[in-house]
Order: C-alpha cells, then structure tokens, then sequence
C-alpha cells in the first residue's frame, strides 16, 4: 500500500516538526531567540572538522550502545539496565588497566584485554538482571533500574575509596592513565579510528545477527510471542539470558570505549547517559537496525551542538536533551494516532466495529 | 428482619429485543429476544461459544450490543458501563468474582460506590453483618478477601450488588468452583431472593442445576435462541437444544489394529485453582485417538498440558514409551516426540509477523548459523502444497484464515512424532478445512502417532475418537467405547448427568483457600 506509506511517512515529518515547533515554544518561554540557538547547534556540530570529530567520538559509544539494545528489543525486553551495563564495562577496564599498566606488556595487548574485560563486566552485570527476570520473576524493567542505582554506587565507591587518587579523592575521577594505554587517536582531535571501527563493526554485526541467522529468528519469535515459540521448541529462557548478555557485551565495549578513548580514567557520569539515549534511539527508529546509524548520527551531533549553548546564548545544553526526548516522544504518538487511524479506516471498510474483546 | 434498601424498588421487569453483536466474522448473538418477568430464575443454557456470556455483558453494561433494546419494566435503558448497569438496578456476578483480594471485605463491599472522600465505614461494615445474616453467609467485614474461597468471594459479591440496589442479578457459572455446602447455601440465597420479586439470570451448563433452580429455560446455540423451556423439564430435549441433532459428516475410521503402548498414565493427580482431578490411569497405544469431551474448564485442558508437560502433576507417574517424565519439562516431552497445538492459534500457536517461511525455518532443524532463505523458501512453498495453505512463504500468519492457520501448525508439525495433543483441532473452521484436518491427522495415526485431542463438537467427538473420555468439574469418565457411545449419553454426561455416581456428590477443590 503506497498510499499507507505515504502517509506514514507525513504523519512522521509532522512529528519531527512538532517536536521542532515544541522546542521553540520552550526557548521563547524562556526568552531565548529560537533561530539563533538552533543554528548555534548546527554550527557547534558540523561547523568545522574539529566540532565533527567531536561529533563522531560521541557517535560511536552511542552506535555500540543502541546495537546491543536492538538485541534485547529484538526478544522483547526493556533493558532499561543498560546504564549500569556501560559503568560496569567502564568499571571492569579501569580495573584491568590498573592491574596491567606496570605489567610491561605491550599496550596494544593491554589495551586489549582491558577492553574484552570490560564487555565480559556488562554481560555480567546484563545476565544479573536476567537472571533476576527468568529465575527470580522480577521485570527486568525493576531489575535494571534497582542495578543501575547499585552500579552508580559502586563506581562512586571505587573513584573514592578503592582507586582513590593519592593523596585527595576527586570528582574528577581517578588518576589518568598514562597515554601509552589511551586508544590512538587521529592528530589534532579526540577521534579515535579504533572506535569508530568498532562501532561501525557493532552495528553491522547486530545487523546480521538479527537479519540472517537461526539465532535471530528465534529471538524475534520470542520477542512477539514466547509462548509459541517454546512450543515450537526454542529454549526461550535460555535465549533471554543470552539477548541480556550479548546487549551488555556490547554495553561494556561502550563503557569500555570511554575509559581508553575518551575521558582516560574512571569518572562519576563515565556512561554519559549513552545507555539511557541509546534506548531512545532504538524507540525512534523503531527497532530497524539499519536507522540506527543515521539517527545516533543526529543524536550525538545534537549533544555535541549544544556543548556550545551556555557560552553563547547562555542557555543551558539541556536543551539537546529536550529537543530529543520531544522528538520521541512526539514520533511515538505519530505512530499510535496513526495505528488508530488505520484501524478506523479498515473498520468502516469492512463495517464491523472491533472492541477489542472478543466472545 | 428485612433491611429497607433491599425493598426500596419495585421489582423489575427485563426485556431484550433483538440483540445483535459480531466479533469480527463470529455472530456471538443474532438476534435475541428474552423476557423474565420478576421473581423469576430465568436459566440460560448452551454450550461455549453460544453467546451466553456476550448477552449478559450487553445486559450488564460491559459492551454495547452493535443493535437491539434492553427495556427494564417496559422503559428502553441505555447501559454505557456497568456502573451505569447497577444504577439502573442490574448486577453481575461473575464467574471469576470482579473483587480486590488485598482489601478488606469492608473495604471491597464499599468501593465503587459513591458517597464522598470518607465512607462510612462502620456503617458499611453493620449493613454488610446484617445482609450476610439474612442469607445465613458467615463473612467478616474484617478479614482480607484473599482470604476468602471462591464461594465466599461470591457471597460477598452477591451481597455488594444488592446492597448497590441491584433488582436484577445476572450469575455466570455461578457453581463452578464451589463447595457443595456453599452451593446449596447459593440456591437457597437465590430462592429466597426470587421471593423478594428480584429477576435472576443463571447461566450454566449445568443442566442438573439449571433443571433444580430455575422456573423457566432459555437455550443458546450459536448466538441464536434456540428454545425455551419449563419444568417439568426433559433432560433429552435440554441436551438436543444445546447442541442439535448430531448429523453425521462421515464414516468413522474403521477398526485396525494398534500398535505398542505410547502414552501411560498412572494415578495421575492434577490441580488448577478450581478443579483437582485424582486417580486418572490410562494406556494410550500407537495409532489411537481419544477424544476429551465436556464443557470447557472442567478439566480436559489440565490433562492436555499434564500430557503435554506444560503442567506437573501433583501425583502420578507419565511414561512415555520407556522414559518416566512425570516433572520434566515440556522441552523433555517435546524431544520424547510429543507435539501440542494449542486451541489458540495466534496466541500460543504461531508468532504473529512472521511469515510462513519463518516459521518453517524456526520448526524445523539448525543446520547452521546463517538462515538459507532461498531453501527456506523453497521448503516453505513445498509444505503450503502439501497441506494446501491459502499463502505465500512471505505471507504473515496473522493474515491467514483461521483454517489456514491450523493448516499450518499441522504443517509445522515434525516428522516423526509420538504424541499428538490438540486443543479444539476445527474449532471455527468449516466442513472441508475440517475434513482436510482429520484426514492429516489420520495420515500421522496410521505413521503410528497417537492423538489425544479436546473437543467442544459432539459430532467431532464421536467421530474421530477410538475412545473417549468425559470430564465434568474434575471427575473423569472411564474410556469409553466411542462406536457405542450415542451422542445422547455424551451430552448427559457433559452436562453432569448419568455419571455412575451423582457428581453433585463430588466436592471440586475450593474448600481449599484460593488466591488470586
């Protein structure tokens, strides 16, 4: 149906200016001029290499983040414990890399092994909240948000007690690392190829997982319907261990990309909300993996746009934030009037008027 | 002492014209007209699916019928919402009592009712004494409601809606689930009521209740009035009414002989929050199929899944072929070769947007990690032929006809199977997608599968089965014989009655506390 999709995709642009339109009525709320923020976060994103660069670094933590989460949407699971999956990655590569740096090898090993330990830290802390739906009954939504509080606090513990820095503990978090351990980056910016390979990487290899392989066939029949799918003989609870596990992989390998190729230490905030902005970004492309790298794109372009705002406009840069946060929620509305829409129109089709229940 | 609210109207008079509802493409009623004068216990009788239910939600206010008239005492009422219902003087109990089991009875017995941001409690509490008094029902307005058992639970209900000022009382299945005490204790209730001029509404399938209690009969069948009826009452033309006259769509596989034991079951116990079934042997041997008669929830799916090992047996042992499994999981039954297809197709039986190919690809062998679609492809539109799917590999399942979709599960079925266990195999479909269905699974009997398979269609029944088993409450028939089982005698027993014993005379579980 060309017409149905044609007007999906009006139904979508209005979303998108709606959210545009609501941003606005924010900004001139608060007496700010609305066309100069905006281009001020057009220009601090993609104004020059340098601004882009920056751009690019925060795209691919947010890449590898959302190419996990898909995995669990896949299956049907809100995995709202992702946050604490990214400070656990993060957690588990600051600790290999105290325990590596005065070993003498070479850095790249080390930089290595810190990284797999953070991913095997975010699927430790993911089968944790698994293990709490499928053996202890509790919704992973509860589970995941009860860890991300115990994941906040253990960092903190860590950054303040454990590997305080000598002499005073910081906010700052703890004491750097020496470059030799950082990812290479290009001359003259943050970027790191390294990472940005490894995000490209992820996301095309969840691509494939979910597109082509037995593995995420039967995901996505658990996803919609578990019950017919254990009777058609997929292990289901085994599957769900594994979607929570395979999603924190990839959330520690973010955690882990901050520690070595972006802040070189642990710090407070060390996900950066990534997990979080992750799940809106899965929820606005609607689960597509192929949409995912676009519109992290977009996300991350407009985070690092706004850095700007304060010094500018003496805005606060929470406004990225609104402005993605309307933009979802606004798209999800799209999609729901448009479902009813459509549910309206086939019923006057055929005349029979659904209520949902049924004899 | 009579309490004045329960006098304070008039009694009331209840009238439907002409109530129309579909559901998609299920007329669930066509056409019902029904008047039950006042002090009266009008029975509603029919089998699942005969739109029983549906017309007393339009009655009380739970759905719009799609056209037609409720008139209370000649005045035509419209009855958006069930609170709008009971102002109007129309209540329902229903078969699952609609209470809060983490209130008090107190509590509960208020709520819904207006009255301003500080109930009265106390005052609530000393009219609900009064009330359980008059019926002889021992309720604490002070203990929890999960503390209750299903038969309180209803003596509460009973008694909020007639404290709301209910004239007119509609019961759905009210002896479901109910100790025999606390059943007579009901009947009295409802007997007394009737003398107070309230109109009720039975519905059951119970005809030994039914035939007991009501003055007068109303019997549904596929959405339509069917017939009416009053005593003395004729249990055969009850029955006929139900069900219609068996008309026969075939032969009857012929005798052959069976193959080796397949299924054992000895003194299996099972248990659900309503029924508990004990005792229950049987052999099952390659090539047979047995047929589970009776109304729905009174026991045949519990043994389904028992069979299936969806469900653990309290007691008991299951052996199939050589290995003991009761216990183990269903992923233990599913690799002993059993194969369940639930009644609910697109609910538990296939995953709705996914395709067909899809399908095939998750039922069959994991050859590797990557899908081949193109095989996939090929395998699907192989298996379409065969059993003659109205699809493409790339079609959704939840856009094939309900015909097609149990095509389907049949298609997905593995080669070589032990067990079949099928819940309700035709239900919805139409004489040749039937036909075709039985004919597949004749085809497995004769690979030397068995087949146990649940059936709400007499016709079916006694058709297919070698043997037969009638569940009614949580008591199980013997196998019985179905080419000298009349289609008479199974509707009796279904409904309760030519049991060896009285079944009244079994207590189903509920004097156990259940929980919500």
């Amino acid at each position: 149906m060309p017409d149905a999709r044609r007007f999906g995709l009006l139904v979508q642009v209005g979303a998108v200016l709606l959210a545009l339109l609501s941003t606005t009525l924010v900004l001139l709320a608060t007496g700010a001029p609305p066309l100069e923020a905006f281009s001020s976060i057009v220009v601090g994103s993609v104004g020059s290499w340098g601004k882009f660069s920056d751009v690019l670094v925060s795209w691919s933590p947010l890449l590898v983040v959302t190419a996990g989460l898909l995995i669990t949407f896949s299956a049907g699971l809100w995995n709202i414990g992702i946050e604490g999956q990214v400070t656990l990655g993060a957690v588990f590569t600051t600790g290999a890399l105290f325990a590596l740096q005065e070993s003498g090898w070479n850095p790249a090993l080390v930089i290595t092994l810190a990284m797999l330990a953070g991913m095997l830290g975010g699927a430790l802390w993911a089968a944790l909240a698994g293990a709490l739906k499928t053996f202890g009954g509790v919704n992973e939504i509860f589970g995941g948000l009860g860890l991300n509080f115990v994941a906040t606090g253990l960092n903190l513990w860590l950054i303040f007690g454990l590997w305080k820095r000598p002499g005073v503990a910081s906010m700052s978090g703890t004491v750097p690392f020496d470059e030799a351990f950082s990812l290479p980056t290009l001359p003259g910016s943050r970027l790191s190829l390294v990472a940005v390979g490894l995000a490209v990487l992820s996301i095309l290899l969840v691509y494939f997982l979910l597109k082509g392989t037995y593995f995420g066939l039967r995901l996505k029949a658990i996803g919609k319907n578990a019950k017919a799918a254990y009777l058609l003989g997929v292990p289901t609870w085994q599957y769900t261990m594994l979607s929570f596990m395979l999603c924190g992989m990839f959330a520690g390998l973010a955690g882990a990309m901050q520690v070595t190729a972006v802040y070189h230490r642990l710090i407070p905030s060390i996900s950066s909300g990534y997990g979080f902005l992750g799940l809106l970004v899965a929820m606005l492309v609607n689960f597509h993996p192929a949409w995912v790298a676009p519109v992290a794109l977009f996300f991350a372009a407009l985070n690092i746009g706004s850095i700007q705002l304060p010094v500018v406009l003496k805005l606060d840069s929470a406004l990225a934030g609104v402005l993605q946060g309307t933009l979802v929620l606004f798209v999800l509305m799209a999609d729901g009037v448009q479902q009813k829409l459509m549910r309206g129109a086939l019923r006057s089709e055929d005349g029979t008027a659904e209520r949902g229940e049924s004899a | 002492m009579l309490i004045p609210f329960l006098t304070q109207k008039d009694a009331m008079e209840v009238e439907l014209r002409e109530i129309h509802k579909t559901f998609g493409t299920v007329h669930a009623n066509n056409g019902i007209s029904l008047r039950v004068p006042a002090g009266t216990i009008q029975g509603i009788l029919g089998e699942n699916g005969a739109g029983k239910s549906t017309l007393m939600k339009i009655l009380s206010g739970f759905q719009p019928a799609d056209r037609g008239e409720i008139l209370l005492d000649g005045k035509k009422v419209s009855l958006a919402s069930p609170a709008d219902a009971i102002r109007h003087g129309v209540g329902m109990l229903h078969q699952d009592p609609l209470d809060f089991p983490p209130l008090k009875l107190v509590d509960d017995f208020i709520l819904g009712r207006g009255g301003g941001l500080f109930p009265d409690r106390r005052a609530a509490a000393r009219e609900l004494r009064v009330l359980a008094a008059q019926f002889d029902f021992s309720l604490d307005p002070e203990a929890h409601v999960d503390t209750l058992t299903v038969g309180e639970r209803q003596q509460l209900e009973i008694l909020r809606l007639l404290w709301r000022g209910a004239q007119v009382l509609i019961l759905d299945e009210p002896t479901t689930g109910i100790s025999l005490p606390q059943k007579e204790k009901l009947f009295v209730a409802l007997k007394k009521l009737a003398a107070q001029d309230k109109t009720l509404l039975f519905v059951s399938h119970k005809l030994e209740d039914v035939e007991f209690l009501c003055s007068r009969v109303a019997v549904l069948r596929h959405g339509a009035l069917v017939g009416t009826a009053q005593p003395p009452y004729h249990t055969a033309d009850l029955v006929e009414m139900m069900f219609g006259k068996a008309i026969p769509i075939g032969e009857r596989m012929a005798g052959r002989p069976l193959g080796k034991p397949i299924l054992r079951l000895d003194d299996l116990a099972l248990e659900d929050a309503r029924l508990q079934i004990k005792g229950l042997s049987l052999e099952l041997r390659a090539g047979e199929v047995i047929g589970l008669a009776g109304m729905e929830g009174s026991g045949q799916a519990l043994f389904l899944e028992a069979c299936a090992g969806l469900r653990r047996p309290v007691n008991g042992r299951i052996t199939l072929g050589e290995s003991d499994l009761a216990g183990a999981s269903y992923r233990r039954f599913y690799r002993c070769g059993v194969a369940y297809l639930p009644a609910a197709r697109l609910e538990q039986g296939l995953v709705p947007s996914l395709s067909l190919s899809d399908h095939f690809i998750l039922a069959g062998e994991t050859p590797g990690v990557f899908i081949d679609h193109t095989k996939a492809d090929a395998l699907a539109r192989e298996q379409i032929k065969t059993y003659n799917i109205k699809g493409a590999p790339a079609t959704p399942v939840e856009s094939l006809s309900g015909g097609n979709q149990q095509r389907a599960l049949l298609a997905l079925l593995r080669q070589r199977l032990e067990l079949v266990l099928l819940e309700h195999p035709t239900r919805g479909l139409d004489i040749e997608s039937t036909i075709y269905i039985w004919d597949k699974l004749k085809e497995r009997c004769v690979e030397g599968a068995a087949i146990i398979f649940i059936s709400a269609d007499l016709d079916e029944i006694l058709q297919y089965s070698d043997r037969v088993l009638v569940f009614f409450a949580g008591r199980v028939s013997p196998p019985l014989d179905a080419a000298t089982l009349s289609a008479d005698r199974l509707g009796q027993m279904i409904g309760g009655k030519g049991w060896p014993t009285a079944p009244a005379a079994v207590l189903p579980v509920s004097d156990v506390v259940t929980r919500a």
